[in-house]
């Protein structure tokens, strides 16, 4: 076991882990942040992805012994009440079916739109395709972040 | 209990128990309803948890199961059925608030609790929901607006007749009006009317109008909404270590390192079911005996579970008593260890006997004998993987005189008598509670994680949730079938169809429907089946059957087609205008004018046969099952050396489509996983151990592969509404077979296509 002190969403947050811990887990288990999801486990699938200092990454497959200073934003701390130009975008678009991708699918989203914000197709399926939604609604998520793009 | 079931043409089967004993005597304890409308004064603490969000006193005035209405005018709508993203609890309320005729805009939605007596069968699954709850659903909103009416009409001594509503609100010529909740706790006290009138199409102001997803912003901010996210106070983590291969089984096991490892608390082998347990239909397991790893956390629990030293031995030959379809039955499930290549070899020479005959018309044996030509064609399909994007889980709490399970679950009806007899609890102590589902596909029809984490729960006396992760849930799947069908068509010197053979079977079950088209469409038609036991589990999977089917009828079409010199949508056509006007036999499952309509959308939308439409590699198909039509054109390009689908035009009869703008989700949904299960879906053995375990080797559609356009038309006519989970599938595999032989010059008779040999 071992303690940090985690910047997450604005705030700092004490966990008390085994350093091994993946931040998905110290999330999910240990702060009561489920929106982030687990999906595989093994950087797969994208249901994880959370923002390290604005960077999308996988949280299932970083110990929370790696994180150190950097800063930690969730889906849950992407915006209040769905103000994110991205999750507007969703919305607007109506994209999810199940929902369980989606969360991942925004933090990607959003990630890509900082560090470009007027991304092509091609763009988009550089970024995305580490994201698998297993409804489909691929054509709805590219739709959703051109429309965010614009905004 | 009496209009859902009339209405459902596909009867849950008996054993599984659709509605449980208890629930029955009290459904029939109601006689004289067709849903349960009871209405009272009613507050209560979930009411009250969205109260406190609203910011609203705590009264709610309950007009039917269905309905509440606060004095503030805020609507409650409960969602019958589990939410699996087949947009349900969007739908279904809106057929309610159509005929309530309220305002879209004051509607809270709320998953209902599991109660077969208030809310009938809650089956999500089969395409079923819409389908199911379109009469009973209208009917609770209609008496309830007029009990509204009713309430109104005393209040004002005024005709119930003169009263009229819009929007939510009650108004009189005299002037006086009033919004419904001004009159909710009258209502509630008024008889709930028998025969409310409900509207006609044409007057919908809701149904076709599209609403947005009642979830979605939950969703877009991360809320707390599925099973994985379920959690209470003291709540353990529980992982199960199932054996590695089906025909295997637990020998011995040693736990002390498990045992020794942080935040452990307990490591078990259980048993789901105790000997000679009678399984109901949908009570399907993979392995009855099972070792457990309980802890704290999942990351204590997952690493643990790596330090169990374990021994597996061959299970043998194992009998099981079966209840359901054809009642109770002894059967034995082979111990064999299977492998890939050998199943194909064994499903090969299965073809060749002789099989069960399902279904013969005129003198097909005549029909080959005279044949100026047959042709002959073989497709095959490996089992698949459900891979729902949230894998297996459930909580359960179960204490000695009651039980508490909650997750994501499509049947929760046929799970209560299994748990009440493997609790021995009775069946109204158990609560079952839905939790928005990351996905279904079939899957979470079958309940054997409830099941263990129930048994678990029991054991720990805590409560427990059950995690499977991707590799549990990948490798210890309910998997749809290994298929294959054999295609016969006999032409005579005219090129003119006299004959038409298919021959199928899978393991463990077959694919053939007896009545499916091209029956009743030809005068010469023989179909029959065989099967081989098998002790690799499987279930429904998005129409299993009918997406084997589709992809292997609808390539084989295109070929005989070809070989007549025919337009393939023309030759579907005649065929189906054959089965319309004079239909050979009386079972034809389908409606020949209702599959024509979507031929004929379909070939108006794609732009079929135009000359500006010429250059482009298409494939055609469509196919009926689940009581909707659907069909698509699928434009295919190389795009950097691999065959892409770049467009899609889909047509679709599901009669009166609820919500457009989420049936067009479906639909391009239903696209976009014809396409990656046809490319890239497979699950393979080696001696019985699945091949594949995660996405790294399970090839899963994504962004890049996706469609760039998926345009959806539905055909408009004012049929009562079918589901659309299942129907725009199967037609999707045929399509793409048919656009890769136009793309490559190549003929795809094996799935998944990206890893075929292709034949020229
Ligand atoms: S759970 Fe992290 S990428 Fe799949
Ligand atoms: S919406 Fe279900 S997995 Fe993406």
């Amino acid at each position: 076991m071992a303690k940090y002190n985690l910047k997450i969403n604005g705030k700092t947050r004490a966990v008390d882990v085994d350093p091994s811990t993946p931040i998905l887990w110290v999330l999910r288990d240990h702060l009561n942040m489920p929106g982030t999801k687990f999906g595989c486990g093994m950087a797969m699938c994208g249901a994880c992805t959370v923002h390290l200092d604005g960077n999308a990454v996988r949280s299932c497959s970083m110990p929370v012994s790696a994180v150190g200073k950097m800063a930690i934003t969730t889906i849950e701390g992407l915006s209040e009440n769905a103000a994110h130009p991205v999750q507007k975008a969703w919305l607007e678009h109506d994209v999810a079916q199940c929902g369980y991708c989606q969360g991942g699918q925004i933090m990607s989203a959003a990630a890509l739109l900082k560090s470009n914000p007027n991304p092509t197709d091609e763009d988009i399926d550089a970024a995305m395709s580490g994201n698998i939604c297993r409804c489909g609604t691929y054509l709805r998520i590219k739709e959703a972040i051109k429309t965010a793009a614009k905004n | 209990m009496e209009n859902i079931n009339n209405d459902s043409t596909q009867a849950p089967p008996s054993g599984a128990g659709g509605l449980s004993r208890r629930s029955f005597l009290k459904s029939s304890a109601l006689t004289g309803g067709g849903l349960m409308l009871s209405f009272s004064w009613f507050s209560e603490a979930k009411a009250a948890e969205k109260l406190s969000e609203l910011n609203l006193a705590e009264t709610w005035s309950e007009l039917t199961g269905y309905i509440k209405i606060t004095p503030e005018n805020v609507i409650k709508i409960f969602c019958p059925n589990p939410e699996f993203g087949q947009n349900v609890m969007t739908s279904l309320p809106m057929m309610v608030a159509e005929e309530l005729d309220c305002d879209w805009k004051n509607v809270v939605v709320e998953m209902g609790t599991h109660d077969n007596v208030k809310f009938g069968a809650q089956f999500t699954g089969g395409s079923n929901s819409v389908r199911m709850y379109w009469k009973p659903l209208r009917a609770a909103g209609a008496s309830a607006r007029q009990m509204l009416i009713e309430a109104a009409a005393q209040t004002w001594a005024v005709p119930a007749s003169e009263i009229s509503t819009k929007a939510g609100v009650l108004s009189h010529k005299s002037g006086k009006s009033a919004k419904y909740g001004q009159m909710a706790s009258k209502a509630a006290t008024i008889a709930v009317p028998k025969d409310a009138k409900t509207k006609a199409v044409k007057d919908f102001t809701i149904i076709s109008k599209s609403k947005k997803n009642a979830e979605g912003t939950k969703i877009v901010t991360g809320k707390p909404l599925f099973g994985l996210d379920y959690r209470v106070d003291g709540m353990l983590i529980a992982m199960i270590q199932h054996p590695p291969a089906f025909g295997m089984k637990l020998k011995s096991f040693n736990a002390a390192q498990a045992l020794k490892m942080p935040g452990i608390k307990d490591v078990y082998s259980f048993k789901l079911y105790d000997e000679g347990f009678e399984q109901g239909g949908f009570d399907t397991r993979t392995f009855n005996e099972l070792l457990v790893v309980v802890g704290n956390s999942t990351w204590e629990v997952m690493n643990a579970r790596k330090k169990l030293s374990v021994q597996w031995e061959p299970a043998g030959d194992v009998k099981e008593t079966m209840m359901g379809r054809g009642g109770k039955r002894e059967v034995t499930i082979p111990g064999r260890l299977e492998t890939t290549s050998k199943q194909f070899e064994m499903m090969a020479e299965f073809a060749k006997k002789p099989a069960t005959q399902l279904r013969k018309d005129g003198d097909p044996e005549a029909a080959f004998k005279n044949a100026a030509q047959v042709i002959e064609r073989t497709y095959n399909a490996p089992f698949l993987a459900h891979n729902t994007m949230e894998p297996m889980n459930f909580f359960a709490h179960v204490q000695a005189d009651k039980a508490l399970v909650a997750g994501p679950i499509q049947a929760p009806g046929w799970m209560e008598p299994t748990l009440s007899k493997i609790l021995n609890l009775p069946a109204d102590k158990i609560e079952i509670q839905m939790t928005r589902m990351g996905g279904g596909f079939g899957r979470r029809a079958y309940a054997q994680y409830v099941y263990e984490a129930a048994r678990i729960s029991q054991k720990v006396k805590a409560p427990v949730k059950l995690v499977y992760t991707r590799e549990d849930d990948m490798t210890y799947g309910i998997y749809r079938p290994m298929y294959t069908a054999t295609y016969r068509a006999a032409l005579d010197a005219n090129k003119n169809l006299i004959g038409f053979h298919v021959t199928g079977g899978g393991i463990p079950e077959s694919p053939i429907h007896a009545n499916r088209f091209p029956a009743g469409a030809l005068d010469n038609y023989l179909a029959d089946s065989w099967e081989i036991p098998s002790n690799i589990t499987i279930g429904a999977f998005r129409a299993p059957r009918s997406n084997f089917n589709a992809a292997a009828e609808q390539s084989f079409l295109d070929e005989v087609a070809e070989a007549m010199g025919k337009d393939p949508i023309q030759l579907r056509l005649d065929l189906l205008k054959r089965a319309k006007a004079n239909p050979v036999g009386k079972n034809n499952d389908y409606d020949a004018d209702r599959y024509i309509g979507v031929l004929e959308l379909l070939k108006e939308k794609s732009g079929w046969g135009k000359p500006e439409n010429a250059g482009k590699k298409r494939g055609v198909a469509a196919y009926f099952c689940h009581a909707s039509y659907a069909g698509h054109v699928v434009d295919m390009v190389i795009k950097n050396g691999e065959p892409y689908v770049e467009h899609v035009t889909s047509a679709v009869d599901c009669g009166v489509v609820i919500n457009p703008d989420a049936a067009r989700n479906m639909v391009e949904g239903a696209v976009v996983d014809g396409i990656g299960q046809s490319f890239y879906g497979a699950l393979t053995h080696k001696d019985g151990a699945a091949e594949q375990n995660n996405f790294h080797n399970y090839r899963m559609i994504r962004h890049n592969e996706a469609p760039q356009k998926i345009d959806v038309h539905f055909v408009e006519n004012e049929i009562d509404p079918t589901g659309l989970g299942e129907p725009p599938f199967p037609p999707v595999f045929g399509a793409v077979a048919n656009a890769l032989f136009k793309t490559t010059g190549k003929r795809y008779y094996n799935q998944p296509f990206s890893v075929e040999q292709p034949q020229s």
